[in-house]
């Protein structure tokens, strides 16, 4: 059934290119709904359904939606955290999804991610200096008798004490155990990292230091980041590109500046309007959408976002718009632009 | 602490209490006491007295003629504070020889199906965890299930046709051979050991099913928590996934399960033990019992229950010792 499904979306193989860090074509997460007692496969609810992005070294792309449109599960599934249905990925020019399993796990330490709840991210039963650094011991990045002070450095430069070590992750704040996190995706020396609504759980006064730490790390060790978010003005500070994710789908792209300055797509306008302007004599002019997300397991035909869009015209209930590019590489999804 | 310690045992001795009075008057209450069944026995034997003449002098004899309450009375003081459980009514030595010599047997027993039992569920468990909803999963379930779900006498019956009757490989009931006084040390070990075969893999079996549901549930709670999801993307090998990060974390919930079953080694397999003949504790409570014989079976329900009441106490202490809230104080 789900080769099926997939035989409808046979996509283009894309073409490596050394300009970008991570290149995502056509990327599928289906998961399949069980039901009965023999389960049966009797559908699949499709978190991500068909993306494509690439993100250049050293820059930032925020992913942005609402809850429960796929952010997490690509980046899960760029990392092959969770079974990926179809579509390729590239990191550095070589393709994740053809590694096998030794292969694989000698990429890791390469892409790295940091979760949304630091609470539940860390084992509770190892010491903070043993989780930061049991993976660098496995994959031997540094020599025997350097790694107690690696660990320290690493640790300093995320704002954590070397006395820190021997201590448990319960004893620890949220921003802490976040920057834990931090220290230990790291630790592993990536040239990427997933960065999975890492300041959600956290307080804004801390949100803003973390998302600091974040971009001074950047800098520092030229880090790529994916950063997934649903907080518009945390995206706005820290991206150099943006992807605005509607149920599965990304529906537009673009650098920031061209998304935050002209949203083209109806959802994306909506979405911006209801961004929080701290001044109380703004009027705001926000889109109210209608109706909630449709189920990823039944999706609309035709464009997705038709059943909530303003403009919605009979073309869009029928056929699924392509990505168009409306200069300098600002893609949106719409037949508004189809002219 | 110490205030939880002393409060804690305070109502056990108060539970306890309750026990060995509900234990005394279900026992006191039975349609048929030992005494009526001697008493009958005697009063059919040609010349003697009358069966109510039997009855009244062997009720003073047993010291059953006070009524309940005053009986009770009577079996706490001479137990708890004199310390003697008397007579056996049907073995005829003190209850407490009597317990002491077939404890042993029923506690080699149980020890080795727990120790059987921990080395089988725990690893099939962690199978089944690993391969959620796969073909390995279901089939260790459906086999778990059948032995939870099938009673021992089944078990036993059919391994005893298999393995005794056909193959004639292990023996089937009771302790010892016939010749077992004339086997060397080495035979006498060996001979005993083909006797407790059955009895184990009976016990095992029937019990297996729970420690295996029980270790997947706290496994797959543990394998689908973020800490996975990081042990994973550091890149480190699914061995180290699951012995380090996941079933460390698993261990907790098991051991609580496994330090509750201990008390258990000493209460006997009251059935098993029936179905093999094999003269454990729960045999002999289980003849002392249907005949009435008061004194041994008080002993050994008043036992249990203090088992169990100074199990839930030590588990209750080694929470509060185990809750890191606590440990960091």
């Amino acid at each position: 059934m789900a080769s099926k499904l997939l035989k409808e979306n046979k996509f283009e193989p894309l073409k490596p290119d050394k300009k970008y860090l991570l290149q995502v074509n056509s990327l599928r997460t289906y998961y399949p709904i069980k039901t009965g007692v023999f389960s049966r496969i009797t559908g699949y609810v499709k978190a991500v359904d068909g993306v494509s992005f690439n993100i250049k070294k050293g820059q930032t792309m925020g992913l942005v939606g609402e809850s429960g449109c796929g952010k997490t599960t690509v980046g899960r599934t760029i990392l092959k955290l969770t079974p990926y249905t179809d579509g390729e990925v590239y990191f550095g020019g070589e393709s994740i999804f053809d590694k096998n399993k030794k292969e694989m796990i000698q990429m890791r330490p390469k892409m790295q991610i940091i979760f949304q709840d630091p609470y539940s991210s860390l084992s509770p039963r190892l010491p903070v200096g043993e989780i930061i650094g049991e993976a660098v011991r496995e994959h031997k990045l540094v020599p025997e008798d350097k790694f107690d002070d690696y660990i320290t450095s690493i640790m300093n430069s995320c704002g954590l004490q070397a006395y820190h070590k021997d201590r448990y992750p319960h004893e620890f704040s949220g921003g802490q155990r976040q920057r834990i996190c931090i220290a230990r995706a790291l630790a592993l020396n990536p040239q990427f990292v997933v960065c999975d609504e890492p300041v959600s759980a956290l307080d804004v006064s801390i949100q803003a230091q973390i998302i600091n730490l974040l971009m001074d790390l950047q800098e520092k060790y030229g880090l790529t980041y994916l950063f997934i978010s649903h907080d518009l003005s945390v995206v706005e500070h820290i991206s150099d590109t943006i992807g605005v994710m509607y149920l599965g789908s990304l529906v537009e792209t673009g650098t920031k500046k061209d998304i935050f300055k002209e949203p083209l797509h109806p959802y994306t306008q909506a979405l911006f309007s209801a961004i929080p302007v701290p001044d109380p004599d703004y009027k705001m002019k926000r889109i109210i959408l209608e109706g909630s997300i449709p189920s990823p397991a039944n999706p609309p035909s035709g464009c997705k976002f038709h059943t909530r869009c303003r403009h919605c015209f009979d073309r869009c209930k029928v056929e699924n718009p392509k990505p168009k590019d409306m200069g300098n590489g600002h893609v949106v999804c719409c037949h508004l632009y189809d002219k | 602490m110490w205030k939880f310690l002393v409060r804690r045992i305070l109502l056990s001795i108060v539970i306890l209490f309750f026990v060995s009075l509900i234990v005394y008057l279900i026992m006191r209450a039975l349609p048929t006491s030992y005494v009526e069944g001697i008493a009958r026995e005697r009063a059919s034997l040609p010349g003697g007295k009358s069966y109510t003449e039997w009855l009244q002098q062997l009720n003073q004899v047993y010291h059953l003629d006070g009524g309940v309450i005053e009986g009770f009375f009577g079996w706490l003081k001479d137990s708890f504070l004199k310390g003697e459980f008397g007579d056996s009514w049907k073995y005829n030595i003190p209850v407490v020889q009597k317990f002491k010599e077939v404890i042993w047997d029923s506690f080699t027993l149980g020890a080795i199906s727990l120790i059987l039992e921990l080395v089988i569920a725990i690893p099939l468990g962690i199978l089944a965890a690993r391969k959620q909803y796969s073909r390995t999963d279901y089939t260790v379930s459906v086999f778990a299930l059948i032995g939870i779900s099938l009673p021992s006498f089944f078990f036993a019956t059919l391994l005893k046709l298999g393995f005794s009757y056909k193959l004639g490989w292990f023996e089937p009931v009771g302790k010892v051979s016939r010749f077992y006084d004339q086997l060397t040390p080495v035979g006498q070990f060996f001979d005993v050991a083909s006797h407790f075969v059955l009895p184990i893999m009976t016990l095992t079996i029937v019990s297996i099913g729970f420690l295996m549901r029980y270790t997947r549930t706290n496994m797959l709670e543990v394998l689908n928590s973020d800490y996975i999801r990081t042990a994973r993307a550091k890149g480190l090998s699914e061995n180290k996934v699951i012995n380090k990060h996941a079933f460390r974390n698993t261990l907790i919930p098991i051991v609580t399960i496994v330090g509750g079953t201990l008390p258990g080694l000493f209460a006997g397999a009251m059935i098993t033990e029936q179905l093999f003949s094999i003269p454990g504790i729960g045999f002999t409570a289980y003849q002392a019992m249907i005949i009435g014989d008061i004194p041994f079976s008080m002993f050994y329900l008043v036992f249990l229950a203090t088992l169990t009441l100074i199990g839930t106490l030590i588990s209750d202490i080694l929470y509060a010792v185990v809750d890191p809230r606590v440990r960091v104080n």
